[in-house]
């Protein structure tokens, strides 16, 4: 976003420098762990294993990578906008009751028709959820990083009471609606496989990852090969010349967030349609706020996004694992991880690339 | 019931409620009057409560707790300032490390201390503050009518972090208006050019601005876990830091109407609690979650210019980059 302070060859920039801070923040994360009484290599072994030891293990990451990638690509598409949605909880939140309603509702239809619908009325609610603040900075010029922290209370206030007056399920004991009809929702993994001879372990990975595979080569076609991907990065490199260049930047603004809202809302077509079959609350659980850090890590390229969704994948199921062998280290230790990478890719970028080109023995200042 | 007691009832719990947005407002008053956006007033909230509920256990002292909290969140604040002053990095990515910091540090530890599931040890006796009875408060409720219970609830018989709250706000005022160092502070937030030209550093204007944020956040922060509540509990800051936020925008970064504004929303806060699941005449039931969204409603509002119309610091958010 800033001017770089140094000049770095492409490959220490794309890979060195991210691979740097996250090895830096872990090494974070190894302190804290020292800090609570616990061996910190120990530890990661045994998180390790329980992310990728076994095939039921490494379903169950890239069921969680699923979330990341769609979260990810959400900050990453307005960040090349030059524009910091932190609104990704409020827009799957968005994104779940659309799902859930159109589920609900269209239930007499087939699910060949059903399906794709619900999956539209996600991305029409996330993307509905960051157009109103897209709109807001495109023609009142109001910062969209407030109006989206807002916009995400106003969604957690709204969820809960659809949830508790409107559509939930009387006979629950807490906020949340009926189960969906079993046509209605996403098809596991393991039993979308079957038919191909593969045996899977049950896990929550589903069809949904499919889809967050495709959203990943659609948003690398779309930034990176489209006229309107190039029309956004110019916009985020320099919106003065952008408008000189006769680009619109209050659609192009609108655009950027209708489409990272949309891709925030296929966090909720995995975890409402293809895990819980119901909706319920705070079913986005911080995902929102991880992407920013995947987004971050992966310099907002879908490649990078890719792994560095794949990493924290790898962190949860893995943290999972783990606060059973340790109970004192328990899931929030990603939210530490998460928050230290955020600082070191992101906010002390400035800091990191200076240690590499020292490291390299370039970029000197004269 | 006696309506001037339900009056006072009321009045005293939104002064309680407002106490904790107060001070992360004037937190995020004086970084933003720097020109140093702060979205991280949530973490260092968070932080500073659970380091002033731990401390103020261990050593059964309410005031030592709230030093030990001001600490915490100075630390943060320093943190903050690290990358967004010396290093120019982003200011917002950085608020959000924070907050998420905060969120993660302060369950892994107190769960690892405590083994409560992140809460700490409740407090007792000189661990917590005591509330304080200000001169002739039972003398008034008894003698005067209507203002006797006004003065005995709501302004008698809070703790001492809420008056060191409240008298935050008229020093606030003058620091800002009418002493050299509000001066320069304000004028870093607006043009730091013009201050680096006078010879006075900007860095270390703003290294100012974001360790009095932290020291404001940490009174906040201490105030909940010490005083409001008896101790910890996970999230417990739910969104404060964020409503400060909202109310700084609400004020357009001016100490009084912050006051102003922390009020409204900690009377809309003791409003929806006291209505919940009551009809009132005319209108019916009201659903307590559109009384919770108000305040980032009426944000969203004003921002979008509807209403008055929000001019933050013209240097907000812009790292300073000397010319060479």
């Amino acid at each position: 976003m800033s001017a770089a302070p140094v000049e770095l060859p492409v490959w220490a920039d794309a890979g060195l420098v991210p691979l740097v801070s996250v090895t830096a923040a872990l090494l974070v994360a190894g302190l804290v762990v020292i800090g609570i009484g616990e061996n910190p290599l120990e530890a990661t072994a045994l998180l390790l294993r329980g992310a990728l030891g076994s095939g039921e293990a490494i379903g169950f990451t890239l069921y969680y990578a699923t979330n990341f990638i769609f979260t990810g690509l959400a900050v990453a598409v307005a960040y090349h906008a030059g524009l910091f949605n932190i609104g990704g909880e409020g827009q799957a939140t968005l994104a779940g009751i659309g799902a859930a309603l159109a589920c609900l509702w269209l239930a007499p239809l087939p699910g060949l028709l059903l399906v794709p619908l619900a999956i539209l009325a996600a991305a029409a609610g996330g993307a509905a959820w960051a157009l109103i603040p897209g709109w807001l900075q495109a023609t009142r010029g109001s910062h969209v990083v407030i109006t989206t922290i807002m916009f995400n209370f106003i969604a957690a206030t709204l969820i809960v009471y659809l949830l508790v007056e409107l559509i939930g399920n009387p006979g629950s004991m807490q906020p949340e609606t009926r189960e969906f009809a079993p046509h209605a929702v996403l098809t596991p993994m393991h039993r979308l496989l079957a038919p191909l001879g593969l045996v899977l372990p049950a896990t929550p990975l589903n069809s949904a990852f499919l889809l967050a595979l495709a959203s990943l080569c659609g948003v690398w076609l779309l930034i990176f090969r489209s006229r309107l991907g190039f029309a956004i990065r110019t916009l985020g490199a320099n919106p003065r010349a952008a408008s000189y260049a006769g680009l619109s930047v209050s659609r192009l603004t609108m655009v950027a967030m209708a489409v990272s809202g949309a891709l925030a809302g296929g966090l909720a077509v995995n975890e409402v349609m293809g895990v819980q079959h119901r909706l319920l609350l705070d079913f986005t659980a911080g995902y929102g706020f991880v992407g920013i850090a995947v987004a971050l890590m992966g310099r907002g390229h879908p490649v990078g996004v890719a792994l560095a969704a794949l990493l924290f994948g790898i962190l949860y199921q893995g943290g999972a694992e783990l606060a059973f062998d340790k109970p004192s280290i328990t899931r929030d230790m990603v939210v530490v991880i998460g928050g230290v990478i955020i600082l070191f890719a992101g906010a002390l970028d400035g800091l990191f690339r200076r240690l590499v080109a020292a490291g390299l023995g370039i970029g000197r200042a004269p | 019931m006696d309506w001037a007691q339900t009056l006072a009832v009321i009045l005293d719990s939104t002064i309680r409620l407002s106490v904790p947005l107060l001070c992360a407002a004037l937190a995020g008053l004086w970084s933003e009057r720097s020109g140093v956006v702060d979205i991280g007033l949530e973490g260092k909230m968070l932080m500073a409560a659970f380091a002033s509920a731990v401390i103020a256990h261990q050593s059964g002292s309410a005031w030592t707790g709230l030093g030990a909290g001001i600490l915490a969140a100075v630390a943060l604040s320093l943190v903050h300032g690290f990358a967004a002053i010396t290093w120019r990095g982003n200011q917002i990515v950085s608020g959000v490390a924070i907050n998420m910091l905060a969120a993660g540090l302060t369950i892994i530890l107190g769960n690892a201390w405590f083994g409560q599931g992140g809460r700490t040890p409740s407090l007792e006796g000189e661990a917590r503050f005591a509330d304080l009875a200000l001169p002739f408060a039972a003398w008034a409720r008894e003698t005067v009518p209507v203002l006797g219970p006004l003065y005995a609830e709501m302004v008698s018989g809070h703790a001492a972090p809420v008056y060191l709250a409240f008298a935050a706000v008229p020093a606030t005022a003058l620091v800002l208006r009418h002493t050299r160092f509000g001066l320069r502070l304000r004028a870093v937030g607006e043009n730091p050019a013009a201050v680096d030209t006078a010879g006075v550093s900007v860095a270390g204007l703003r290294y100012g601005a974001v360790i009095i944020c932290g020291v404001l956040c940490g009174l906040g922060g201490s105030y909940l876990a010490v005083s409001q509540s008896a101790g910890f509990l996970p999230h417990m800051t739910a969104g404060k830091g964020f409503i400060a936020l909202a109310a700084v925008i609400f004020a357009n970064w001016r100490p009084v109407p912050v006051l102003l504004a922390c009020l409204l929303f900690g009377l809309l806060d003791a409003v929806a609690i006291r209505l919940q699941g009551v009809s009132l005449p005319g209108i019916g039931l009201v659903p307590v979650q559109a009384i919770q969204a108000l305040p980032y409603l009426m944000t969203v509002i004003l921002l979008a210019g509807f209403i008055g119309r929000a001019t933050p610091p013209r240097a907000s958010g812009l790292p300073y980059v000397k010319e060479r």
